[in-house]
């Protein structure tokens, strides 16, 4: 087992209670950053981390920090992104119902550096218990000191809200978040301006995700090079990765970035393999927004490198060969799942949670549903396919937010690296319209060379 | 403030809300985490409340009295209430079951799970039985794909479902007295279990 700068404590007992996360060290960095840093000092080290945004898309925390506006008099917040609704990812749920004192705490320097003096975590409605447990959390770092006024006696303030969501994906999407933090629908603005320096009520805001701030933790404590000496190029630090779908055992689990995904899938520290005895068809490691990848690709590259779990290795090959590290959402299909009735549902997915601003995605998520209802039910056509195509082609790069993007690619990817499951689809409708079709005939991946 | 609307609800046919004492309270202490002049942003949250309060779901009224105690239009309550899934314009059941059927879940067995409340209960996702008790919906990714699959109801997530532990669930409830809100204050296990069914 690697490092685990987040997990390590997470089944001691009492740690959900300020008590039993004190005597397991809880709070030290707050300590530490306020009494012997100074703001600057802070921003720093988590500059010196390399530690990058562990929502998804990957930008580094101490430079999106940097960019933060200060004008005269206008206050400045920082929102914790607490939405996770990317299919496939239930990292933050874990930590804020396990250990919600280091989401707290990661707070509090995260505000010091930032000149914030009120923060909001921002967390989907479904999870209102879990608003609960860090409501209470809250609560209690606040009557020990920790958060409200005059902080250790350094003269910061701070104060934290929990703002429950109603059930909308696109609230995930940073400006969404900041809209419907306001009270509104949530449609993503057109950047820029940019939260840092027009947020939530056009103050600078800064939006980190639950586990890119619990990080900060770690990262006070024990510095940010020592941080950064762990994973592999820019991939620095420990990530959480939900794993779930075909592996025997689903769950949270810490790595280091940079364990390869082979070790990850299939030994018994983590995954411990593909499930339900049959063979390994494919897998999303970043969530639904990325591209999947065949087993032909996942523990290679079309190099035929050992791929690894960094946020490089993932992506290398690009679309054509490669996938993304996302926010950590591992899916894994053996070869009794339908590609074709996977791409449906995550299109009906995507169709749903459209925000209905830019045309190309909400009619678009729609058009891409209906043909694939239709390969699903044996009604389409071999040409549809390339219709298909088409269609997602003409999302990309045409929206305000990377929604249209994170619908198109998922598609993308199937019919790029599953074709021949589309054409099954299409010459045997009658197949096909038993949905456990390859449960009970797998349809065999054919002879390719990726390499090249 | 507001024009007056001939369509009143007493004219409709629809039960008129007044705030309980209880939601009152928690809807100013919402108002308290934003700044003055942003009453707005406690929106969302005051939903949440009022839908507890009126019965599981948001009447016009119920929206109404909203935008009155915020100061906004009607219009920017209807907006809001009608863009997020949680929240139910039509009378529900009194246990709403949100059944994930995204493809995390759909891979270890959530189609089943749906068609399974489906038949016990005499319903398509989206309805309620007769007798007031269910509703069914389906739901996009929960969060919870580590336990698929999986449910909501109310504030609960029943999460590693069988048809025997669906049946069990549903057994259960239909002896519960009181309505399943998704603002319910319950227990989750803090075993080191992710579970909090
Ligand atoms: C459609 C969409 C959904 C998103 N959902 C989430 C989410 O659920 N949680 C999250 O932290 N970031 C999500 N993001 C990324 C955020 O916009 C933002 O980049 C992130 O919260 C920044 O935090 P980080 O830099 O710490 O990762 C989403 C982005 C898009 C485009
Ligand atoms: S891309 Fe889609 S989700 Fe994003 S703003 Fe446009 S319509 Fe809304
Ligand atoms: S897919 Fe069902 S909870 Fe994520």
């Amino acid at each position: 087992m690697g490092r685990q700068l987040l997990l390590e404590n997470i089944h001691k007992p009492g740690i959900r209670g300020l008590e039993g996360y004190r005597a397991n060290g809880g709070y030290r960095s707050v300590e530490k950053a306020l009494k012997t840093m100074s703001p600057e000092g802070v921003l720093e080290e988590v500059k010196k981390s390399g530690l990058r945004g562990r929502g998804g898309a990957g930008f580094p925390a101490g430079l999106k920090w940097s960019f933060m506006a200060k004008p005269e008099g206008v206050p400045r917040h920082l929102v914790v992104n607490a939405d996770e609704s990317e299919p496939g990812t239930f990292k933050d749920r874990y930590l804020m119902q396990l250990i919600p004192h280091l989401l707290i705490e990661g707070i509090i320097p995260s505000c010091y550096a930032l000149g914030v003096d009120t923060c909001y975590i921002y967390i989907r409605g479904e999870y209102f218990y879990i608003a609960r447990i860090l409501e209470q959390a809250i609560a209690e770092a606040r009557t020990a000191g920790w958060l409200g006024k005059n902080i250790l006696g350094s003269g910061f303030n701070l104060e934290v809200y929990v703002h429950v969501g109603a059930g909308a994906y696109i609230c995930g999407e940073e400006t969404a978040l900041l809209e419907s933090l306001e009270g509104k629908r949530g449609l993503p603005r057109i950047k820029p301006p940019f939260p840092a320096v027009k947020g939530v009520w056009q103050r600078p805001t800064v939006v980190n995700n639950v586990e890119t701030i619990c990080a900060v933790v770690p990262i006070i404590n024990d510095g940010g090079e020592e941080y950064a000496k762990i994973g592999i190029g820019k991939s620095t630090g420990t990530k959480l990765i939900s794993a779930g779908g075909h592996v025997n055992k689903p769950g949270v689990y810490e790595i280091e970035l940079g364990v390869p995904v082979e070790e990850f899938l299939m030994s018994d520290e983590y995954c411990g393999g593909v499930s339900g005895g049959r063979p390994l068809k494919a897998c999303i490691p970043g969530g639904s927004s990325v591209p999947v990848l065949p087993a032909e690709l996942l523990f290679r590259t079309a190099k035929f490198e050992t791929r690894l779990m960094t946020y490089e290795s993932l992506a290398d090959g690009g679309f054509e060969t490669g996938s993304m590290l996302g926010s950590g959402g591992f899916y894994v299909f053996n070869d009794s799942a339908c590609m074709v009735r996977a791409t449906w549902n995550h299109s009906r997915f995507y169709h749903h949670e459209s925000c209905g601003q830019c045309s190309p995605c909400r009619e678009g998520t729609g058009w891409m549903e209906k043909i694939l209802y239709r390969f699903e039910h044996g009604l389409a056509r071999t040409d549809d396919i390339d219709l298909l195509w088409d269609v997602q082609r003409r999302i990309e790069g045409k929206t305000i937010c990377p929604f249209g993007d994170a619908a198109s690619w998922p598609v993308a990817a199937s019919i790029r690296h599953f074709r021949h499951e589309f054409e099954y689809h299409a010459t045997h409708p009658t197949k096909v319209k038993d949905p456990k079709h390859c449960e009970k005939e797998p349809i065999p991946y054919p002879e390719r060379s990726y390499a090249g | 403030m507001q024009p007056s609307d001939p369509h009143t609800p007493a004219a409709e046919g629809i039960t008129p809300y007044t705030f309980s004492e209880k939601a009152l309270a928690e809807c100013k202490e919402l108002l308290t985490h934003y700044p003055q002049d942003h009453p707005k942003s406690a929106l969302i949250p005051i939903l949440h409340v009022v839908q507890a309060d009126n019965d599981g779901w948001l009447s016009v009224p119920a929206m109404d009295a909203v935008a009155e105690l915020l100061g906004i239009q009607y219009i920017e309550v209807y907006e809001v209430a009608t863009f997020y899934s949680m929240f139910h314009l039509k009378p529900v059941g009194k246990h709403v079951f949100d059944v994930c059927q995204t493809v995390p879940c759909m891979l270890r067995g959530a189609d089943d799970i749906i068609a399974h409340i489906g038949k016990t209960l005499g319903i398509k996702p989206g309805e309620t039985t007769a007798d007031g008790m269910f509703t069914l919906r389906t739901a996009e990714c929960l969060g919870s794909c580590g336990s698929a699959p999986m449910m909501q109801c109310g504030a609960r997530y029943h999460e590693h479902l069988t048809i025997e532990k669906v049946d069990q669930i549903i057994g259960q409830l239909r002896q519960k007295d009181t309505r399943s809100n998704y603002t319910d204050h319950i227990p989750a296990p803090d075993d080191g279990t992710t579970a909090s069914a």
